[in-house]
């Protein structure tokens, strides 16, 4: 490994840009995240954070830029994206569990089918993942038995099995109950302290400012302000920022 | 803390009723006069149905008992057999072809789209009885094939409704892979899963589960349509309930050998129906 690869950050994006139809939502992006480090996007619904981490594994398809995971241009035409994504665990707004397995069988699926695990080990990963997440006893429940913090939480196992070098959060806890928040933050914080590189978009303030390494305020399809979170979510610069954390803060 | 007064001595009905909302009272009078009406109406259709019957002929020409008799044990064993196989032979037939052809038809190589649309709609259009006879009698004058029998089973028959069934279940099936919600691709695609595999074992298994109540309802369809099969001919061995029953019924123009026919028929599709209705509520739960 030459000394370029081993300071490259874990993600970096380059001038991404990315347009439904006419509509562009992201307007050149440039961000880059170092190995270990945790990021939080911030910003109003429609500013483009989403649509920006779901082109870090390519879900959305990028329309300009580049986007490079450990100093590698996952958006050259030649790139196997399903290797690339083993490494780039995701969690979704809507858990998006599958239905017809138990958690256990959530968590082992892609185990066994892409790492080519076999049953016991993967069933010994599974369980060990469950457990960090606390759901341990729910391994043989299915999702519509457990509660959406549950199914979040099982979630984060199944994308922890793969041995993931970073996690991307795309609004984690938005579709959750207010009461059942706190049990996904947690993990998420835990799994923060152990080392793990995060890109998390979050209408949770409270979570960026304690947890984050850095904040990311997008507005209109451009990072509009950045830095580390006392500075961005404390001391504002511009109005936009300001606007927004006004409304955000209000309740 | 201020008491707040008891009130479990309240009894049902006795509060106050403003004039206005009083009209309640003779709307539930008109609704339980139009029931009893509609009793009265139901009890003198089978009334009249009863007077004007002739109940010994009736009964000598679709209930006789020692006719019924006559028809066992080989209406079980030889005729509803053949039905139940048939039947479940053209449905596995159906189902690989429908889900090719579902497959084919969400295609992102044009031709195998085409392919699917012209199939399934020429199969969708023409009746099956024409099928049957097609496959049955000119495929193998046309192409100089002979259809084997596989364990005692006409293969040409079944092949023509399994094309039959194909057609129909390919837009079941498509509609329930496309049921799925998006999220669920997502979640496959970024575990690592190639589009097959995605496929296969995320979305395959879950469409199947969205698409249980069509496809039994296409399973009852393809129960009735073995009947049709008789038209490619049949010998004592491969002959399914209605054939049995026409050729029963025809030595002496007795007709209770449909009846009992009948009668095995709603044996047959009643619990399959049954079976679903619970398969769909264990799936809910899962879901």
């Amino acid at each position: 490994m030459t000394a370029a690869e081993i300071t490259a950050p874990a993600i970096e994006l380059r001038g991404l840009r990315k347009s439904f139809g006419r509509n562009e939502v992201l307007k050149g992006i440039d961000l880059s995240i170092a190995p270990r480090q945790v990021v939080c996007i911030i910003g109003a619904s429609g500013s483009g954070k989403s649509t920006l981490l779901r082109c870090v594994n390519r879900l959305e398809e990028p329309t300009g830029g580049q986007v490079l995971i450990d100093g590698i241009d996952i958006t050259h035409p030649d790139c196997d994206l399903d290797l690339v994504r083993q490494n780039i665990g995701m969690v979704f707004q809507q858990f998006n569990l599958f239905p017809h397995l138990t958690a256990l069988g959530n968590v082992t699926l892609a185990q066994r089918k892409v790492l080519k695990r076999s049953d016991d080990d993967a069933n010994r990963v599974a369980r060990e993942m469950l457990d960090r997440v606390g759901l341990a006893e729910k391994a043989d429940s299915y999702p519509a038995q457990l509660s959406g913090g549950q199914q979040q939480r099982v979630a984060i196992a199944r994308a922890l099995a793969m041995n993931p070098e970073m996690m991307l959060f795309d609004e984690a806890t938005s579709a959750l109950d207010p009461e059942l928040v706190g049990d996904v933050l947690d993990v998420m914080r835990t799994l923060a302290s152990e080392g793990m590189t995060m890109l998390v978009v979050t209408h949770e303030m409270g979570f960026a400012r304690r947890v984050a390494d850095h904040v990311v305020f997008m507005d209109q399809g451009v990072v509009c302000e950045q830095g580390r979170p006392d500075d961005v979510l404390g001391n504002p610069q511009t109005p936009r920022l300001q606007q927004f954390l006004e409304k955000v803060l209000e309740h | 803390m201020t008491d707040i007064p008891v009130t479990n001595d309240v009894r049902l009905g006795e509060g106050d009723l403003p004039e206005l909302y009083r009209s309640g009272r003779a709307k539930q009078a008109r609704a339980r006069r139009n029931r009893i009406l509609s009793y009265i109406a139901g009890l003198l259709v089978l009334a009249f149905i009863v007077a004007i019957g002739d109940w010994s002929k009736i009964q000598r020409l679709y209930l006789d008992p020692d006719k019924a008799r006559s028809l066992f044990p080989d209406i079980i064993t030889i005729a509803a057999k053949n039905t139940v196989i048939y039947t479940l032979a053209a449905f596995l037939g159906g189902v690989a072809i429908g889900l090719l052809m579902a497959i084919m038809k969400m295609s992102s190589l044009r031709p195998y789209r085409w392919f699917a649309v012209t199939y399934i709609e020429i199969f969708r259009g023409l009746p099956a009885l024409l099928t049957i006879t097609l496959v049955g009698f000119v495929t193998p004058t046309a192409l100089g094939v002979k259809f084997p029998e596989i364990l005692g089973v006409p293969t040409a028959g079944i092949i023509a409704l399994s094309l039959v069934a194909g057609a129909y279940l390919a837009e079941t099936i498509r509609a329930g892979i496309q049921g799925v919600p998006p999220g669920q691709v997502e979640a496959a695609r970024s575990l690592g899963m190639t589009p097959n595999q995605t496929l296969r074992i995320v979305v395959i298994p879950q469409a199947f589960r969205l698409v249980i109540p069509p496809l039994t309802n296409e399973m009852v369809l393809l129960l009735k349509d073995t009947a049709l099969l008789s038209a490619l001919g049949t010998t004592t061995a491969t002959v399914e309930l209605t054939k049995f029953g026409r050729d029963a019924f025809s030595k002496d123009f007795n007709g209770t050998p449909f009846i009992v026919a009948g009668v095995i028929y709603l044996m047959l599709t009643i619990p399959l129906t049954y079976v679903v209705g619970r398969l769909e509520k264990r799936n809910m739960r899962t879901r």
